[in-house]
């Protein structure tokens, strides 16, 4: 009778513990699948410069790791469950991408690495995501923002996932292999992102008064930086001439296209608002950010950095 | 050459058996996700595994299932490689697999969206002919694109009222 209690000996999920006891000790701050690119072709293709290719890794990794970030922040504080699910999914993909691209990097061009203390198990991609400083990353400044309501979020999801897209579509042809790879998969994943935002901004836009003050509000605040999305850095242009990335001032027009078809179905005019200078001239490619970024991975990377040797 | 197949047969199955950590209903197999089994030398094995979606926290456990499995079948060195081209879709889970997972109760992914070009922005929920993995009833209605998992999307039953989970297409 009481056999339906037992653990059935050859299911191996029954037991959340069971997987402790096995295979010793972890880094504690990442997953345990050592290497995200084991047994994928990382060589560099010919004539492509390892640096470029590298940092050009990098920037797409550290945009995926911030906007990642910053979304991930929403988990429990959304609105509701189905939208708290939406975008902890969103999250989650992003944090993939960005591992391998991160990794990509590693791989292309070690010296990107930081150096940790000796005995650290961190993996090279963990390295780069916590042991960096906030000069060191090169995301677009769009995904570093401190959040704001939920019509913040949506507007930042879709202009974010309306450029990406449009670079991945080209990315995906890309002569690095993993940089291939990484578009291809990548692109479903922004699709369903882009288009979840898409239709939250119409359902805002044509809702209340309220959510559509909220809305414009939104957009208004976070214009001003879509035109950094379709500068082109010297790495970025670096890596479009060797067939390896996409120059993103290429894709401007069909990114536009996509923007203006939702805006046309929410009843919302561009904002006149002007982009968002840089530093002398410095944006977030180069490294330059604001305050907030400073704020955010103080708190994403003090306990790796407290425990750099830290296992578990 | 003979012996080596057969080894190589053998490892074939240990690996068929592992089941996906989040859809215990299904084998990788099933789910697609078991790209190769190759023995390369006596007791080596190597497999090709493909990430269902990139941040899917189940590959590191799928990793370690195959692993532990294979060890126990008496394969020292295990291999465990990612295959990242090209790219998992939904059309790779077997017949066998939708059938488990309907009985799981969970409604099976429909034929995955092909492009030529951009993908197509869609404003209105996306259009599928998902039936109750319950009741069996035509009338369910998407709640949300985004479910329990990164592969699912959460489905209402507006015959039983049930709340199911859809695997969606990609």
């Amino acid at each position: 009778m009481d056999s339906h209690i037992e653990t059935p000996p050859d299911d191996e999920h029954e037991s959340a513990y069971s997987g402790l006891l096995v295979n010793d000790a972890h880094w504690a701050f990442g997953t345990d699948f050592e290497d995200p690119l084991a047994g994928v072709d990382t060589t560099i293709p010919d004539g492509v410069d390892a640096a470029t290719l590298g940092t050009y890794a990098l920037m797409l990794g550290d945009d995926s790791l911030v906007m990642s970030h910053r979304v991930s922040e929403w988990t429990s504080n959304a609105p509701d469950l189905e939208d708290d699910i939406a975008l902890s999914n969103i999250a989650l993909d992003l944090l993939g991408q960005a591992r391998l691209l991160l990794a990509r990097a590693a791989k292309a061009d070690e010296s990107l690495v930081p150096v940790l203390p000796e005995g650290s198990p961190a993996p090279p991609e963990d390295a780069l995501a916590f042991f960096r400083e906030a000069h060191q990353l090169r995301n677009v400044r769009l995904a570093e923002l401190v959040n704001g309501d939920f019509a913040e979020a949506t507007v930042r999801v879709l202009l974010f996932s309306v450029w990406r897209l449009a670079v991945w579509e080209r990315l995906h042809s890309s002569r690095d292999h993993v940089l291939a790879a990484v578009a291809a998969k990548g692109v479903k994943e922004l699709a369903y992102h882009r288009d979840y935002a898409a239709r939250w901004f119409v359902t805002l836009a044509q809702g209340t008064d309220e959510s559509r003050r909220r809305l414009l509000a939104a957009l208004e605040e976070l214009w001003p930086l879509w035109p950094e999305l379709f500068d082109t850095h010297p790495v970025e242009a670096a890596a479009a001439e060797a067939g390896v990335g996409v120059d993103p001032a290429t894709v401007r027009e069909a990114a536009e296209g996509v923007l203006d078809q939702v805006l046309a179905a929410a009843d919302v005019a561009s904002p006149a608002s002007p982009r968002r200078s840089g530093v002398l001239g410095r944006t977030g490619r180069d490294g330059m950010h604001g305050e907030p970024l400073s704020r955010m991975l103080a708190e994403m990377q003090s306990v790796a950095r407290a425990h750099p040797r830290g296992l578990w | 050459m003979i012996l080596k197949s057969r080894t190589t047969e053998r490892a074939r199955r240990v690996a068929e058996r592992v089941t996906d950590p989040e859809l215990p209903m299904l084998t990788l197999a099933d789910l697609g996700v078991l790209r190769d089994v190759d023995v390369v030398a006596d007791d080596h094995v190597v497999v090709d595994i493909t990430p269902t979606y990139s941040g899917c926290p189940a590959m590191a456990a799928m990793r370690d299932d195959l692993v532990r499995e294979l060890r126990a079948a008496g394969f020292g060195t295990v291999d465990v490689r990612v295959s990242l081209h090209p790219a998992w879709t939904t059309d790779w889970i077997t017949p066998r697999g939708r059938a488990a997972l309907a009985a799981a109760g969970i409604s099976p992914p429909g034929p995955a969206p092909s492009h030529d070009g951009p993908i197509p922005l869609t404003l209105l929920p996306t259009a599928r002919q998902v039936r109750c993995p319950r009741c069996d009833s035509p009338a369910t209605d998407l709640v949300s694109e985004f479910g329990s998992t990164a592969c699912k999307a959460q489905y209402r039953c507006a015959s039983c009222l049930e709340p199911f989970d859809h695997v969606k297409e990609i």
